[in-house]
């Protein structure tokens, strides 16, 4: 029973940590509706230090100030793009996870369209030519080569023998 | 162009954690510390960096940073040797600590602010300290420097953004 009942405990946890946040409850606002905002925006910004981490799920300090920032813009009356703005011009655009569509930005945009369009336009042009090849070989025999072929498919009789 | 990429990736030049700044070229951020308590060194504001005194380091600090204590003798020795003025900014760190630190080790900074909430290290956009800030005499940010400034390389890029922003007392 006491297994089972591990098990059971484990479970529990585990299910917990699935949706954990790193938000601590002396963070959290009274406004649900400031608070909703500012949970929003904590999941799009980066963590500077853990890189790959949004704010929202990251326990380093830095990320716990920038929450705790974000909540007093919020309640000072900033719209989200303000917060945003205030970020950008402290981090850059680094500090966002999802990187804005601008004239420094395009190429980490579009590169992937781009080599997605030289490879699918590489395979066209490899099966075209490969294609075309192939016809060509049934087609186009010259009269010499067809004269060789036929005499591959029906040799002539040896004359030194008869 | 895949090969292209994995030279890039792999060349040793590169540091896939180096965050470009957007204060370089800009003017040093809004901030107005007080002095570390019980410390008999003044507090430190943007006021001070744009008080014409010509090019200082703004360094990020604390004493429970291991790479602070490593980098606080190049610093020490800039002071001393080339004449640098450094402003430090004693950040997240307890006041009788910070004291202890530097009576211990010596303190190579002219001013300090004391930053225990950690905004002022917000406003400079670092991720961590220690870290490093030229700023020129108008109080402009005009180089930044991630991590503590030790070797050669990384003390001659110093000292060259230093020269750059006009210190006529950087002997060399």
């Amino acid at each position: 029973m006491t297994g089972y009942r591990l098990v059971l405990a484990a479970a529990i946890l585990l299910a917990a940590s699935v949706s954990a946040r790193a938000v601590e409850p002396d963070e959290i606002l009274k406004d649900p509706v400031l608070e909703a905002r500012a949970r929003a925006i904590s999941t799009e910004v980066r963590c500077v230090v853990c890189q790959n981490e949004s704010i929202d799920t990251s326990n380093a300090g830095i990320a716990r100030d920038l929450r705790i920032l974000i909540r007093e813009r919020l309640t000072a009356g900033d719209s989200d793009a303000a917060v945003f703005a205030f970020l950008v011009a402290r981090y850059g655009d680094f500090v966002l996870l999802r990187p804005p569509f601008k004239p420094e930005t395009y190429l980490l945009w579009l590169a992937p369209f781009a080599i997605m369009l030289t490879g699918g336009g590489a395979i066209v042009v490899m099966l075209v030519r490969q294609n075309n090849r192939g016809r060509g070989a049934v087609t186009n025999l010259s009269a010499d080569e067809e004269r060789a072929l036929i005499g591959v498919l029906q040799p002539e009789p040896e004359e030194g023998r008869s | 162009m895949i090969g292209g990429f994995a030279v890039w990736g792999l060349s040793s030049d590169r540091d896939p954690r180096g965050i470009p700044s957007v204060l370089i070229a800009q003017p040093a951020p809004e901030f107005d510390l007080p002095p570390v308590p019980g410390m008999d060194v003044p507090g430190l504001a943007r006021t001070d960096l744009a008080a014409g005194n010509g090019p200082v380091l703004v360094n990020f600090f604390a004493s429970w940073c291991v790479a602070c204590k490593a980098e606080h003798a190049v610093l020490s020795r800039l002071t001393r040797e080339k004449g640098v003025t450094i402003y430090g900014i004693n950040y997240k760190d307890k006041a009788v600590e910070a004291t202890r630190w530097l009576t211990d080790l010596g303190n190579p900074y002219a001013r300090i602010g004391f930053d225990l909430p950690g905004r002022a290290g917000i406003e400079w956009g670092i991720s961590g300290v220690p870290e490093t800030f030229v700023v020129d005499a108008g109080g402009t940010v005009v180089h930044r420097h991630v991590g503590p400034i030790l070797g050669p390389e990384a003390q001659a890029e110093v000292l060259e953004a230093l020269r750059q922003a006009a210190l006529p007392k950087v002997a060399s």
